[in-house]
């Protein structure tokens, strides 16, 4: 090297030296601008995983508005709010469909009528308030608007005990029982839905299911408290005391649970009972319901005492793989997500399907169109055979209206009756239930097959 | 000063601020840690600590560390895995470039695949089709054990 240096004149010796410091200078610079670059991302990402939350203002057990808590948290306000979106799957969900507002309905959008999608349901519930006006569900946001505005408001004269799952119910339930959360659901349950209306005011809100002073999860709801307290009892532990016995994991299903429930009002009272002192099989639900002689409605075709089902996800889920595997309700309907550093569960509470990446790929190692394809088998296999049930059971009310028309008593019809009774619940348990045999696919077809086969006693009854 | 002390100081400084800036970085970040063995440092930047707390909550925590599992036997093996999956990491993690939840690489897979086999030999032995003539029946221990480190 230094030999052909020697050899070349002095100008170009310079030029050589002053372009090999340039260059040398030139990618030091690069690399310090770079290395600095570097640097200021890595500090980003390190303040990222401190202070997970800033106490902006101060929540108190009175707290009813969630923007307030919003403050706090925004991250998970901000997934709340989400809880708008209406976005169909293949078996739920819902589509906004447009509506002219009236006066006495202000709702410019709905969703769709599972009445007109299925005109046997208006059939099943003749005589009653569903079959005036029933709609495939919304998220959390449209729980009061939905059920404010329905038609069945018009049809029949609901109690103030609607209010427990269809509003942020704990700060107007404290206020109305002078603190006592119970008192104020005791009295609330035995106003008007109007005039309970007037007391509340959000949707399901962050202090339904949060503990304001830590954020631990925690149940409101007295159906619930006192459901779960029967339903343990019946398994031999007395007092049972959900908020101070219940485990974390447990709660991340509990909260749920709270309203996500097959219930019925009782007495003239109409206080809220959730039908679990046998415990939470529909069989038992319904042996519950036959000693308590409980009847929603006399159908109106048949003169039969029936029982409209609500939406039975928490005791459905419970018969599941997924419950007896441990996986909650929240696992799957509020995945945890990484938002930066920090992990949140996901508070746009929505149908998995919709976040299969989160929701199922998390434990399932699929891809994202095998799991979808999986879950649609199980709703499509569901769905079929509840098209039987339902072909099943309106033969049979269209055989025993036949035999009311004929001449029949209602002692003689007495025997059909009690089968419609349950063929009908077992089939609603399946209808009403917000997976389409998802949360217990088994379960869900030993249900509908014996609903098929009460309806078909039915029919046997009255030969 | 002639001409050539001056440019010799500017390309010192340069050069001293390049390595100066490299040196902070590269300890601010901890990089020192990616030698070692330490389970922790595969937490820093906070994308695997969901990892980390189930594998210290898992069957094989006093028995296996990361490493054990995923990296492969032989020196240069090793940190020729841990200099190529550190820098497409750290590519990854700068750009926010990655898919979430983390998925493991087929090559990865097949080195904690073998990795089973450090200290289990002798029971796959047992139990491995001696006749397997290809790759796809080869007996995968993860496929039914993938809890044992971590979950998820």
């Amino acid at each position: 090297m230094s030999e052909s240096i020697n050899e070349k004149p002095p100008a170009a010796r310079t030029w050589s030296t002053r372009k090999f410091v340039l260059i040398t200078a030139l990618i030091a610079t690069l690399g310090a601008i770079a290395g600095a670059a570097l640097l200021i991302n890595i500090f980003e990402r390190k303040q990222e995983g401190r202070n997970p939350f800033y106490r902006v203002v101060d929540l108190t057990d009175e707290t009813e508005d969630p923007e307030v808590w919003g403050k706090n948290f925004p991250l998970q306000y901000d997934g709340y709010k989400r809880t708008v979106d209406q976005i169909r799957t293949r078996y739920g969900g819902s589509e906004a469909l447009p509506r002219s507002p009236t006066q006495a309905d202000p709702r410019s959008v709905v969703a769709q009528s599972k009445l007109e999608e299925d005109p046997r349901l208006k059939a099943m519930w003749a005589g009653y308030a569903f079959s005036k006006d029933f709609r495939e569900e919304r998220g959390h946001a449209y729980m009061l608007d939905d059920q404010t505005f329905t038609e069945r408001q018009q049809a029949a004269q609901q109690p103030g005990t609607c209010m427990q799952c269809h509003a942020s119910v704990y700060v107007p339930y404290k206020k109305l029982g002078g603190g006592d959360l119970i008192k104020g659901f005791e009295a609330m349950n035995q106003m008007s839905y109007t005039e309970a209306r007037k007391l509340v005011e959000h949707p399901v809100g962050c202090i339904d299911c949060h503990d304001p002073s830590n954020m631990q999860l925690r149940v409101t709801r007295p159906g619930f408290i006192e459901g779960m307290a029967a339903l343990k009892a019946s398994q031999g532990i007395a007092n049972y005391d959900v908020n101070k016995m219940a485990t974390r994991q447990e709660m991340r299903a509990f909260v749920c649970g709270q309203c996500h429930v097959e219930y019925y009002f009782k007495g003239p009272e109409k206080r809220l009972v959730y039908p679990w002192q046998k415990g939470l099989k529909i069989d038992d639900i319904m042996a519950y319901y036959d000693e308590v002689k409980q009847k929603d409605w006399t159908h109106a075709d048949t003169g039969a005492p029936v029982l409209k089902a609500q939406h039975p996800e928490f005791e459905m889920w419970n018969q599941g793989i997924h419950a007896r595997s441990g996986v909650a309700c929240a696992d799957c309907h509020m995945p945890y997500k990484r938002v930066g550093a920090l992990k949140i569960s996901d508070h746009h509470v929505r149908s998995p399907l919709l976040n299969i990446n989160l929701a199922c790929q998390t434990c399932h190692k699929w891809s994202e169109e095998e799991l979808k394809a999986r879950v649609e088998t199980i709703q499509e296999r569901t769905f079929k055979l509840r098209n039987v049930a339902m072909d099943a059971l309106m033969d049979l009310i269209n055989d025993i209206k036949a035999a009311k028309a004929a001449g029949k008593t209602d002692e003689q019809l007495a025997g059909a009756q009690d089968f419609q009774r349950l063929a009908q619940f077992y089939l609603d348990f399946v209808e009403a239930e917000n997976s389409t045999g998802f949360h217990a696919p088994q379960e869900a077809a030993r249900i509908l097959g014996e609903s098929i086969d009460f309806s078909r006693k039915g029919q046997k009854a009255l030969r | 000063m002639n001409k050539r002390t001056i440019q010799s100081i500017v390309l010192g400084v340069m050069v001293g601020l390049a390595v100066g800036l490299g040196s902070y970085t590269f300890i601010y970040a901890k990089g020192y840690s990616y030698l070692l063995n330490d389970p922790a440092s595969c937490a820093n930047c906070h994308i695997m600590q969901e990892q980390y707390d189930g594998w210290e909550k898992s069957s094989h925590r006093s028995v296996a560390t990361c490493n054990d599992c995923h990296t492969p036997p032989g020196f240069f093996a090793k940190y020729y895995s841990k200099a190529s999956n550190g820098f497409w990491h750290s590519f990854g993690f700068t750009t926010g470039r990655f898919h979430e939840p983390i998925q493991i690489k087929p090559h990865n897979r097949d080195i904690t695949e073998k990795a089973c086999r450090k200290c289990h030999q002798e029971i796959v032995d047992a139990i491995e089709n001696p006749h397997a003539m290809s790759e796809q029946n080869e007996t995968s221990c993860l496929r039914c054990h993938r809890n044992v480190g971590h979950l998820h």
